[in-house]
């Protein structure tokens, strides 16, 4: 979870979307090529067309992990779709590794999808007469493999996913997380470049979702797609991604990272949205610690410059001296002290969420 | 006081009722009265149909065939040389598979000609042995599900056996192997294409809606004339009647399904034809395999009603039974069709949830075992057939083919079960026949009769009106005027009466009898069972008993009806109280309310729409009935289309009297449904 973006941005973006426009209703296209790109929700509403996607422009790059963030019915999920050609966008331009996918013809676009995409439901989406197994082989069985070929792949991905026993039981026979597991088996089956999840978790329980979450840590730590993560729930969030998007019908908000979609709110909506947001789950030591001086009197700990408060709060705070904060070499960039600590927890208007991570 | 009328819907109805009561009153009887009869004016329209049909088959786009017997080429028109192509096509199969089981010529006479076949009589296809096809197709139940499976189907192939039924079965059983697969796949064609285009669909619920009510005989005429008389003639009328409900549950059920069930099979990458195959028909299947049901029960429904235009088999047979009154035969050939739907309908659900095993590591032997058993029992069946040749020297074998009616039978033990019946109960029977005929039957066709035509349009109108304002009134009076218009309108309200009577007796039978049964678990899991399987027989099983203690009297066509539609009835009670929600109980218990007030206040009311929903099957079914109680005679509409079969000009009479029934069903329909979706937005249930 370091920041790839940054190290990353000089090379080519998996995702590029242009000025995306996805408007629902009959006439949507004639409207939106007569309002010039400046698309009013509540006018076009009148007209009986709905805006799902408002004028989205971003790039996702390899290995990122961009999170997209909003209320129901901000259009993430309309988003996530336009991106997979499920819906056609009314407007703008799309690129998967350059290539425009909105001119793909259908073949290109199968072709697409069984080479490089890959998509996790909220609903699950499993398919009810195949067997967990069946499940995960379709895609490699669609793309004209034999079936030997698929069951043994298949049977890689059940163990990748800890069904280890469970490969000939009926979706309907498995509970809610390990439904998901399959849908997670399934959508990498045919090793994807970029994996699309739309709020995998949300039907999920807590606890079982918390477990999810690990795996999904897990699974990404070992095979790094590119990944677009639509998700409800700020602490998933904060504990995934790179980046985060946040969206307010259909409009992109602000795209940053977690530190500085807190610390630096681009919109009023955005404020609102991140105020309960524990800081210290989100801030790095970076952003909050003191210049150094050498004159002061140092504890033995040092902790990293791009560590989460969060993770080293309880060591600082037992520390009776100020802290020294090292950068990836291991030099002194700056020190910490645990009053400061205290106040990012519990001080300002976050102290609510001192309350919260307790 | 116009605003109490208003608002308050009893007091409408009441002014329509006293409204209604007047004018019948006032208008007199008399045939020149356009108040009491309306005149006629369509009087040309079945002879109008019948021209054109006859041109459309007969005189249009004639094009030139070679003929090879002249060696000339001869005008035909096109229709005719594509309804006979069909038919050949259709009867071919029919008589590949019959031949299969029972032996024949036909097959072989259709690759090499009739004069070849006769000159070389050894050409003859020989009939398996029926411990062959027995033991085949219960391997089949074995390989698809299991030991009970195979059981089950054992014991239909050996009751049909030792009843002696072997032949007529087997006919009627490669008639319905055709028949099904054809509707089904169509049905799931045409489902798939109206799911797929908003227009087609639109243009097809219509269609759909007056194809399931308009009564089966309709279909035969048309179907008659256009490909003739025979099995293929039957199944073609057979696949007309069982693909609607096909089209209709294919159609619901891909509906119903998530959109993401559709975009996980896109990212998966599927084209087009691997999304339907693999992912949207197999997911709809719960609903699919309705049909598939559906489809199997109409088939053989249809057993009876087919051999009017010349299907061969167990229809043909009961058709005669119960015409000779020999009730004991009736039954046992009524439980020879049951039992092949039931196990049709078993194999075919087997078959759609089959599922392979990928971890077994199998030999040859155990891959191909069923094969392999099959090649036992076949080359047994064989040796056992040869050596029965030995033993039986009448002529019959009986481990080859059981001759038709040389089986065992309990024929006489019916008759004399009838007959012990009758001398006990005779005085009682015939009381209750009589009484039921004079005092209640010939009173309330009298009733119907007597009604003026305008009493009748105000007081469906008007009701129209009260639950659903001027649309729901102007379509109802729209149907009543098509009926109003024919000749036929006396026959109408005969049916009417008949069917109304019928409606309200089952509706009562089955609203007490389902709440009785829904007060407990388990009394609900037995009465729904119980429904299941009497919807599985064919509708005109329920006339035999009946017929056994009434004869052939109205009586018995009101019973048998009553019988049929209790069972909708029942059912859509029963799923209608137990759809209420269990909060609601207890928020009345809490309340105070004992258990008689609550169903009046809570329940009932909550599961009107269910029931109401219920009453309008019951009225479906009993229109369906009634045209089947025309076999045994009546004097309805039934009667009439009935009797136009065998007229040559029949198709426009049949047409025009099938639409007649249709839309006293439609008209019914569309007063009840949209009562009862009022119901449900009133509470909150949609
Ligand atoms: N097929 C459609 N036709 C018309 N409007 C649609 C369609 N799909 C989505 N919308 C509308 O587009 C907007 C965005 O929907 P979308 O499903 O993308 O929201 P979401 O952010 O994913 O919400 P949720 O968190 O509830 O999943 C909503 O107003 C929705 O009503
Ligand atoms: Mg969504």
């Amino acid at each position: 979870m370091t920041s790839q973006a940054e190290t990353s941005s000089s090379s080519t973006p998996v995702i590029r979307c242009d000025s995306v426009y996805k408007i629902f209703g009959a006439n949507a296209k004639n409207m939106l090529d007569a309002s010039n790109g400046i698309v009013d929700a509540a006018k076009f509403q009148e007209a009986g067309c709905i805006v799902g996607v408002n004028n989205a422009s971003f790039e996702v790059f390899p290995g990122e992990l961009l999170i997209i963030m909003g209320l129901s019915g901000s259009g993430k999920s309309t988003l996530l779709r336009c991106i997979s050609r499920l819906t056609d966008a009314t407007g703008g331009k799309i690129y998967i590794d350059g290539e425009d996918i909105l001119s793909m013809n259908d073949k290109q676009l199968i072709e697409l999808r069984r080479s490089k995409m890959g998509m996790v439901f909220q609903s699950f989406a499993l398919l009810p007469h195949k067997t967990v197994l069946e499940n995960i082989a379709f895609p490699l069985q669609v793309k004209g493999i034999s079936t030997e070929a698929s069951i043994k792949r298949a049977k890689e991905m059940v163990d990748l996913v800890s069904l280890t026993g469970r490969e000939n039981y009926f979706p309907r026979e498995l509970s809610g997380g390990q439904q998901q597991r399959v849908g997670i088996a399934r959508s990498l089956a045919i090793e994807p470049d970029i994996w699309f999840l739309d709020e995998p978790f949300s039907a999920l329980d807590p606890l079982i979702r918390k477990e999810m979450q690990d795996e999904f840590l897990r699974l990404q730590g070992a095979l790094s797609k590119t990944i677009l993560f639509v998700t409800h729930d700020f602490d998933e969030a904060l504990r995934l991604a790179d980046r985060i998007a946040i969206m307010k019908d259909g409009i992109i908000e602000q795209l940053d990272t977690p530190a500085n979609i807190v610390l630096n709110p681009a919109t009023e909506y955005v404020r609102k949205f991140t105020e309960e947001v524990p800081r210290e789950k989100v801030l790095k030591i970076e952003s909050v610690m003191d210049p150094f001086n050498p004159t002061q009197d140092m504890s033995d700990l040092k902790v990293p410059k791009n560590a989460i408060i969060e993770t080293v709060a309880e060591s600082i705070l037992n520390s009776s001296k100020p802290v020294a904060v090292i950068n990836e070499e291991g030099a002194i960039v700056g020190s910490l002290t645990a009053s400061k600590v205290v106040n990012v927890l519990f001080g300002g208007h976050t102290g609510k969420s001192g309350e919260q991570s307790s | 006081m116009i605003t109490t009328i208003k608002e308050r819907k009893y007091l409408q109805f009441l002014l329509l009722l006293v409204v209604f009561y007047l004018l019948c009153l006032i208008v007199p009887p008399s045939d020149s009265n356009i108040l009491w009869r309306f005149p006629p004016l369509l009087k040309q329209l079945p002879i109008i149909i019948n021209d054109s049909v006859n041109y459309l088959l007969f005189d249009w786009w004639l094009i030139d065939v070679w003929d090879p017997d002249i060696e000339e080429f001869e005008q035909k028109p096109l229709v005719n040389l594509i309804t006979r192509a069909f038919s050949g096509v259709i009867l071919f199969m029919i008589e590949f598979i019959r031949e299969i089981m029972l032996g024949g010529v036909k097959t072989i006479v259709t690759f090499s000609g009739w004069e070849w076949a006769t000159a070389n009589p050894w050409a003859r296809w020989p009939a398996l042995p029926w411990t062959v096809v027995a033991g085949g197709a219960t391997i089949i139940g074995y390989a698809l599900k299991g030991p009970r499976l195979a059981l089950f189907v054992f014991f239909t192939f050996a009751y049909i056996a030792l009843f002696g039924q072997w032949e007529p079965s087997m006919e009627t059983l490669s008639f319905v192997l055709i028949a099904a697969p054809v509707s089904v796949l169509l049905g799931l064609a045409l489902g798939v294409w109206a799911f797929r285009s908003r227009r087609v669909e639109t243009i097809m619920n219509p269609l759909l809606n007056v194809a399931q009510i308009v009564p089966h005989f309709s279909y035969l005429i048309p179907v008659m004339i256009f490909f003739g008389i025979g099995d293929h003639a039957g199944a073609i009328a057979t696949v007309i009647f069982a693909t609607p409900p096909m089209v209709r549950l294919t159609l619901l059920g891909l509906k119903k399904l998530p959109p993401e069930v559709a975009e996980a099979g896109l990212m998966s990458g599927c084209n087009n034809r691997q999304l339907l195959l693999k992912v949207l028909i197999p997911t709809a299947r719960r609903d699919i395999l309705i049909g598939v049901n559906q489809v199997i029960m109409q088939c053989l429904a249809m057993v009876v009603i087919a051999s009017l235009i010349g299907a061969k088999g167990l229809g043909n047979n009961l058709l005669i039974a119960l015409n000779g009154l020999r009730i004991g035969l009736a039954l046992e050939l009524g439980v020879c069709i049951v039992l092949i739907a039931i196990m049709l309908d078993r194999l075919s659900l087997a078959w759609a949830n089959k599922q392979t095993d990928y971890f077994a590591d199998l030999s040859f032997v155990q891959r191909n075992k069923f094969s392999l058993i099959f090649g036992v029992v076949f080359v047994a069946g064989i040796i056992l057939a040869y050596i029965g040749s030995f033993f039986f020297k009448d002529g019959f074998n009986y481990l080859y083919l059981i001759p038709h009616n040389k089986g065992i039978t309990t024929q006489d033990f019916w008759q004399s079960g009838v007959d012990w019946i009758w001398d006990t109960f005779f005085y009682s029977l015939k009381g209750f026949n009589e009484w039921l005929i004079i005092d209640v039957l010939v009173p309330v066709k009298t009733a119907y009769l007597g009604m003026p035509v305008i009493a009748t349009f105000t007081l469906v109108m008007g009701v129209g009106f009260i639950v659903g304002g001027t649309r729901v009134a102007l379509s109802v009076g729209g149907f009543l005027l098509f009926i109003a218009l024919t000749e036929w309108w006396d026959r109408a309200l005969i049916t009417a009466y008949l069917v109304s009577l019928a409606v309200v007796i089952s509706s009562i039978i089955g609203i007490v009898a389902g709440t009785l049964c829904a007060q407990h678990p388990v009394t609900t899991r037995f009465i729904l069972t119980v429904c299941d399987t009497f919807q599985t027989f064919p509708s005109f099983i329920y006339l035999i008993p009946v017929m056994m203690l009434f004869g052939v009297t109205d009586t018995s066509v009101l019973i048998a009806i009553v019988v049929y539609t209790t069972v909708p009835a029942t059912r859509y009670t029963v799923e209608g109280l137990i759809s209420v929600p269990a909060a609601l109980h207890d928020a009345g218990s809490m309340s105070g309310v004992n258990r008689i007030q609550r169903y009046f206040s809570i329940e009932l009311p909550m599961s009107f729409p269910h029931l109401a929903l219920g009453v309008n099957q019951t009225v479906v079914f009993a229109l369906s009935m009634v045209i089947i109680g025309a076999l045994i005679g009546t004097d309805d509409l039934g009667q009439l289309i009935l009797g136009s079969l065998s007229d040559r000009q029949g198709v426009g009479n049949g047409l025009i009297l099938g639409l007649c029934v249709a839309f006293i069903g439609l008209a019914i329909d569309q007063i009840i449904r949209t009562w009862a979706n009022q119901r449900k937005q009133a509470l909150g249930l949609d």
